[in-house]
Formats: C-alpha cells, structure tokens, sequence
C-alpha cells in the first residue's frame, strides 16, 4: 500500500499545474449569449474552429452551451464557419 | 405560450424603412393570433460574417415574443417566402432579459463599426488575447480598434 503511494509520486511530473476554474461557472461568470460575439470570439481559434475544453478549462455543461452558443452565431453569420 | 426570440437578416438593398415595415408584417402575424412582442430590436445593418445568397451584410431585426406554437410555426412559414428575408432563427427562450441586448449595447459604445466595408477576406474579427494554447494567457483586455 506505501509502495504503491511512492511509485505514484515518483511518476509524477516535477510541477503539476493547478486546473484553472471555469470562466462560467462562479457567481461573477459571464452569460453565455449567441449574441456576444466578443464573448464567443475567445472560444474560437484563428481559424474559426470550436476550442476544446481541455483548453479553455470550461466545464464540460458550460462546454456544451457554448458551443450551440458558437453555432447560433454562425448561423446568423455573426461569426465565420471559417477563416482561411 | 411561450417565450421565444427570434431574429431574422434581411437583404442588404432595402432600406430601412422597409425593414421596419416588414417587421411590422411580422410581428402583426404574432400579435394577431394572440401572441405579443416583449421585446424589438433594430441592429442595423451589419456586416456577415460569410456570403449569404451573394449578400455581404444584412439588416438584422430581433423579437422577443410570446405566442403558442401555431402561430410560431406560420410566422415562420412566412419568412422562409419573403425572398427579403436572408436567413431567421427562431428559439425557446426562458425569460426575457430587460433592457437592450448586448447588440444594442455595443452599438452605442462605438456607432461606426460597420464603415469599413471594403475589407474583403478577413470580415472577422480578431482578438489578440483570444484563448490559443494556454488558458493561463487569458485576459479580458481587448485591444480592438
């Protein structure tokens, strides 16, 4: 049982970054808004492209609303399907 | 009924006072079959973010209304034959947010945003700070001009 614990800490990188919140969970956090362009513009790549939430450390519920957020907005075409 | 809001893109060659009183036809099909407008906003004309029916902007036009599905659905019957009308989303909202939405408030902030017109591939916008590898570089700062 203590072995097993040293190995794991052994394997462990030498600094583990913490896991940083999510940008919409939290009192003060932001309306996810098709609308909010500015707001979506962030969650996309240079090239239009969804960022995954492993990324942007939004939660996987909030993931999900942004990106029917994101997929409204392109729609109305207040956003690009693509940039080339 | 239900609250929905609904927002359609008009084409960029009609004026718009055209606009207004299509919208009016509109919101008169809602209105009649019992239903009511919460909310109308006029975003103005605004440039798409891709070519739709070879149309690079569009005046967009938005309804918070409550109305049962009947309605909804000739309302929505009658957008899609008005050859005017580019493109509508129609959805289910759960309460009507007071005041102007963040369209209206961005217009306020900066009027002139839709003059430069000549800009051809890059009709996006693009913000330095966006989200690309690390979500540690985040920050809220635009650097837009």
């Amino acid at each position: 049982m203590t072995q097993l614990e040293i190995k794991r800490e052994a394997v462990r990188k030498p600094f583990n970054r913490r896991r940083k919140a999510c940008p919409f969970s939290g009192p003060s956090a932001p309306k996810i808004d098709y609308k909010d362009t500015k707001l979506l513009a962030r969650y996309t790549s240079e090239r239009g492209k969804i960022v995954p939430s492993r990324i942007s450390a939004v939660s996987a519920k909030k993931q999900r609303e942004l990106a029917t957020a994101i997929k409204r907005s392109r729609f109305l075409a207040l956003m690009p399907y693509v940039t080339s | 009924m239900r609250l929905y809001e609904s927002v359609f893109i008009a084409r960029q060659d009609i004026t718009t006072a055209q606009v207004e009183t299509m919208a009016d036809e509109f919101a008169e099909i809602i209105t009649s079959a019992g239903g009511s407008i919460k909310k109308r906003e006029y975003w103005g004309l605004r440039a798409l973010a891709y070519r739709i029916k070879k149309n690079r902007k569009g005046h967009y036009t938005m309804f918070n209304i409550e109305t049962g599905s009947e309605a909804l659905r000739e309302y929505e019957r009658i957008m899609g034959l008005n050859e005017d009308v580019l493109r509508f989303l129609n959805i289910r909202i759960d309460e009507v947010i007071e005041g102007p939405s963040i369209m209206m408030q961005a217009k306020t902030e900066r009027p002139q945003r839709g003059a430069r017109d000549d800009r051809d591939d890059h009709d996006g916008e693009y913000d330095s700070t966006k989200i690309e590898a690390y979500p540690d570089q985040t920050s809220d700062e635009k650097s837009e001009g």
